[in-house]
């Protein structure tokens, strides 16, 4: 599944306008242990965390991740923006709780793999 | 991969967040531009975050090296830190001195250390107490990937 179509079913708020959506989600992982992220995730995965601050884009990056979804609309910090869109890492808003949001792409097909 | 040798070295200050996680990710694109196997790669970028962030969570300051050869990448990270005082405790899963902040970023959880040792072959780590500590560890880039198994130096 494409990132953009998770973006256009579930509504996220796209805070990375200036980047691509057109990439290939491997599956999801959910967590805001930053060594459990980096450590158990896998490459081509959308991450769903509550962590607004700007390391979040160092792991993603790391792992080369599709994107970050942040959770309870949580808004990200500005320098995290900025990290994002200079590494390329697409940063989303769901105003759901991660339980909710980790439901729906459940039901979209999308699994920890 | 490529029959190139390469060595470079990393400044890290500690509590720099707005740099963290630099030295692992440029580290990673080295690895990349040498072609070495994407698995390999993996390992080497979680080992260097942990150890980048270790350095900028718990020290002043600290350097880390890298040597790449056709059979090894070998990672020294050298800190000003207050020093581990007991090793076997710092290596255990969960166990962490992190301070509340530190936690709330997400980091701090007590996986760094162990998540080095599952994620290299050989691992070596020197503290003195006030003195700061010196990690090192290997991957060996022809072994099988799957099942590092790790050894002590």
């Amino acid at each position: 599944m494409k990132l953009y179509e998770i973006v256009n079913s579930l509504s996220l708020e796209v805070k990375t306008p200036s980047l691509d959506l057109n990439k290939e989600v491997t599956g999801g992982y959910v967590s805001d242990l930053l060594s459990d992220v980096i450590g158990n995730s896998k490459k081509g995965n959308v991450w769903i965390t509550l962590q607004t601050h700007q390391n979040i884009i160092a792991v993603a990056t790391l792992r080369d991740m599709s994107g970050i979804i942040l959770v309870n609309g949580r808004n990200p910090d500005v320098d995290t923006l900025l990290k994002a869109a200079e590494q390329g890492i697409p940063l989303m808003v769901s105003s759901l709780p991660a339980f909710e949001l980790v439901g729906r792409l459940y039901s979209l097909g999308i699994r920890c793999q | 991969m490529d029959n190139k040798v390469a060595e470079g070295v990393f400044f890290l200050t500690g509590k720099d967040f707005s740099n963290a996680g630099a030295a692992s990710s440029n580290l990673k694109g080295v690895l990349e531009g040498m072609s070495v196997q994407p698995d390999i790669i993996r390992r080497a970028a979680i080992a260097a975050f942990e150890a980048e962030m270790n350095v900028i969570i718990y020290a002043v300051a600290g350097m880390m090296h890298y040597y790449i050869t056709p059979e090894t990448i070998r990672i020294v990270v050298k800190d000003m830190g207050s020093g581990i005082p007991d090793i076997g405790l710092a290596m255990t899963e969960g166990y962490s001195t992190a301070p509340d902040y530190i936690r709330e970023m997400g980091f701090g959880s007590g996986m760094g250390l162990p998540n080095i040792k599952k994620n290299t072959d050989r691992l070596d780590l020197d503290s003195v107490v006030g003195g700061g500590t010196t990690l090192e560890f290997i991957i060996y880039l022809n072994k099988d990937s799957k099942g590092a198994k790790n050894e002590t130096l």
